[in-house]
């Protein structure tokens, strides 16, 4: 059928056998039809019917509580890419509306499965300018993947089954659904249908075998391949299909931010990050590359730098989900439409098993030259400071299996360079977006979706700040974060930016900041504070340790720089270390 | 090297669809030269009918961009040549023997007629409408409308049907 768009004005009959229930009952219904456990909102006054309805189910459904609208989005996404499944969020209509702007977009951008519903005034008064109203679907066209007003309370599940069908389905993001009041207060007969088809919707496309021969044919004649591992992997559930694909082909392997943990950090043909602060190798060896393979992935700037010069002396390979993502950026010679996940197998299947053990040992040589220049000094116990590197290293070691959760900024890099990874969906971290304040709500929402694991949260005392006040979400909802607080009294990346390209400018980049031992304990949570490199294991150990949340507050090196560095717009090659 | 291109948009009748396909465009800075909405002729189905100036690339990508929405169907692109384009436009001149010599010899047709003043509509090619402006203008022109071009493609082929019969086959594997 037809997508109406809901332009039926004819009266519905009132069906026999079916329940008659309000539209905010059938909002509800319609959550635990699609396995919804979990719920992030703020409540307001275009909202309360569905909260009045969500009073009855409160046994079934997990609302959590956040003290800010754009935190019910990063929390959600937190949750969703801790487990996979799609985060769901409630908000009121108007200020509450606007406020996750900022959420939709990261979601947006980072491809994280959300439905959120609003409130809206009443249809009567749409276009009135009343009380709390504004165009929320005007304003969420390019942060959306799709959104929807709904003004019939009989028309709910069919908008939520879709919103559940689109945000989760080929390239995932975020949906919203905007209630009007009438619709929410209308009474309806509830049936739910999921959603398996929409005819002007196409998640995936049917594979092009010719395309996986040539891919097959491009691999089988390189000598100098890199695979390049993107989030598609993880959102496609395809980390044994990657896994397998790379040990019969023997193709050196280097992840986006957002593909990290989708290989093991050890496995012997991972060759590193990258992008602007990736490690060295995979971004020095990018011209030697005859062939680069990207899998699940979309070239951002941040890993392509000059994108004219990226893999200059390569054939790319681009598999991926997204028609639009194919030559908007880096032109494919050959394009493996499809979720990775079906079409890993079947590249996997045509190539010949393969040996590059040479060339991976290419890799090495700069690993080691990494190593001695970069990454044993940062993580070195010594120097009359604390610093980052040291810190992520140290709680790596001690949390070895845990989630990575980063805010934006220099801590972000020195974690997701330093902390090692050993299964998939282990870090969470704003990748398109760069939205500082993502960390602390995303963190909540991750150890909510997965209470099983332990959840790192690496913030600096910007980012902290920023979205501060859901440590009350934290004590409400009690919980278990362990907050690694990484303070050095700056926003630190501004200010190397600054210190390199601004001849040391520090143009209000330095915090005076709030006694971060009060923000803590204001909020019932157990708090630390170290500073020197004798005291750090053990209070990770504290940490650890301590049931439930705990802040870590460590004062590291005032100014420290993230290194190596692609400067912004240059090849990948040019990677500074120094 | 900029090129004219004839962007053909169906789409599910949508509020507010427009205002998705017109956002894809001003993100990445390209000025819709025209843009004209109506309904096709399939039941149900929207046609827009946009004209770009820009280059090939930046093109196909804007095109798969806008298919991306959730609700267009499908986008075709085209280069002027494959298309038969017209557009109307509506002339308000002063009456007088001139502009009825003009009349006559431009297949213009004639659809008010007041004491002072007559209503032309002339279709044709974005150079024809102008042409005609520029000779009715020194016998005074009151008003002038011009319409975006509406387009067809010159192939037999219905690429729409193919692909609903497409995405028909699609829906049937999947029950």
């Amino acid at each position: 059928m037809a997508f109406s768009g809901f332009s039926d004005t004819t009266t519905p009959q009132p069906k026999k056998d079916l329940p008659r229930i309000s539209g905010s009952e059938a909002v509800i219904r319609s959550f635990l039809a699609e396995g919804v456990e979990t719920i992030f909102g703020y409540p307001g006054g275009a909202i309360i019917p569905v909260y009045d309805a969500l009073y009855d189910y409160r046994d079934q459904i997990n609302h959590v509580l956040v003290r800010h609208e754009q935190c019910a989005l990063h929390a959600a996404q937190g949750y969703a890419r801790a487990t996979g499944k799609t985060g769901v969020c409630i908000v009121t209509s108007g200020p509450g509306a606007t406020n996750t702007v900022t959420g939709l977009a990261d979601a947006m951008l980072d491809s994280t499965p959300i439905v959120l519903i609003s409130g809206q005034v009443a249809s009567t008064t749409l276009g009135t300018d009343a009380f709390q109203e504004i165009n929320f679907i005007e304003i969420t066209n390019s942060v959306t993947k799709w959104n929807c007003q709904v003004k019939r309370a009989e028309d709910i599940p069919e908008a939520i089954a879709r919103a559940f069908y689109i945000a989760s389905s080929g390239r995932p993001g975020p949906v919203v659904i905007d209630i009007t009041k009438d619709a929410q207060i209308g009474l309806m007969d509830f049936d739910y249908k999921p959603t398996k088809f929409i005819r002007s919707y196409i998640p995936h496309h049917d594979i092009d075998n010719d395309q996986i021969l040539e891919a097959a044919r491009l691999i089988n004649l390189s000598r100098k391949p890199m695979a390049l591992i993107g989030q598609g992997v993880i959102l496609g559930g395809a980390e044994q299909e990657l896994k397998e694909f790379l040990e019969k082909s023997g193709i050196p392997a280097a992840s986006t931010l957002l593909g990290l943990s989708a290989l093991p950090s050890d496995h012997p043909q991972y060759v590193g990050m990258l992008g602007m602060h990736g490690n060295y190798a995979p971004n020095f060896k990018n011209r030697d590359c005859d062939l680069l393979i990207a899998i699940g992935m979309r070239f951002d700037d941040r890993v392509t730098g000059d994108p004219s010069k990226f893999g200059i002396n390569a054939k790319i390979i681009h598999m991926e989900i997204d028609p639009a993502e194919v030559n908007k950026l880096v032109y494919a010679d050959v394009a493996v439409m499809g979720d990775v996940k079906r079409t890993l197998p079947l590249l996997t299947e045509k190539i010949t098993k393969c040996d590059h053990s040479a060339w991976l040992d290419e890799f090495r040589v700069c690993y080691n030259i990494e190593r001695e220049d970069i990454i044993e000094p940062a993580i070195e116990r010594r120097g009359p400071h604390l610093r980052m590197g040291e810190v992520v290293d140290a709680v790596s070691q001690q949390f070895n299996d845990a989630i990575l959760v980063t805010d934006v900024g220099q801590q972000q890099m020195f974690a997701s360079r330093y902390f090692r990874f050993k299964r998939s969906r282990s870090i969470i971290t704003s990748g398109g977006l760069g939205t500082m304040g993502f960390g602390l709500p995303a963190a909540i929402g991750a150890k909510i979706g997965a209470p099983e694991r332990d959840v790192c949260l690496f913030v600096g005392d910007g980012g902290l700040q920023m979205t501060s006040q859901e440590l009350g979400t934290i004590y409400q909802s009690q919980v278990g974060v362990k907050i690694v607080l990484m303070n050095n009294g700056f926003l630190g990346m501004v200010r190397q930016w600054q210190e390199l390209f601004y001849n040391k400018r520090y143009s209000f980049t330095e915090l005076v900041n709030p006694d971060f031992e009060f923000l803590a304990k204001a909020n019932h949570i157990p708090y630390r504070c170290v500073e020197r490199h004798e005291e750090l294991d053990e209070a990770i150990t504290q940490m650890r340790e301590s049931e439930g949340a705990f802040l870590l507050e460590v004062r590291v090196q005032r100014e420290e720089n993230v290194f190596p560095m692609v400067p912004a717009g240059q090849p990948v090659d040019k990677i500074r270390l120094e | 090297m900029e090129k004219e291109f004839i962007i053909t948009v169906f789409s599910e009748n949508k509020v507010g669809l427009l205002s998705q396909i017109t956002t894809v465009f001003t993100h990445r800075n390209v000025n819709i030269e025209s843009l004209t909405a109506s309904e096709s002729a399939v039941d149900g189905v929207h046609k827009y009918t946009i004209i770009v100036k820009n280059d090939e690339e930046k093109v196909a990508n804007l095109v798969k961009q806008i298919e991306k929405k959730i609700d267009v169907l499908k986008v075709f692109c085209y280069s002027p040549s494959e298309v038969v384009l017209q557009q109307v436009a509506l002339y308000k001149v002063q009456r007088g023997r001139n502009v009825e010599d003009l009349v006559r010899r431009h297949n213009v047709r004639i659809l008010d007629i007041h004491d002072d003043f007559i209503v032309l509509e002339k279709t044709g090619h974005k150079a024809e409408i102008q042409e005609l402006y520029q000779m009715l203008a020194p016998y005074g022109l009151y008003q002038f409308v011009c319409s975006g071009p509406v387009a067809i493609i010159k192939s037999r082929r219905e690429l729409l049907d193919e692909y609903l019969d497409y995405v028909n086959e699609r829906q049937k594997k999947l029950e």
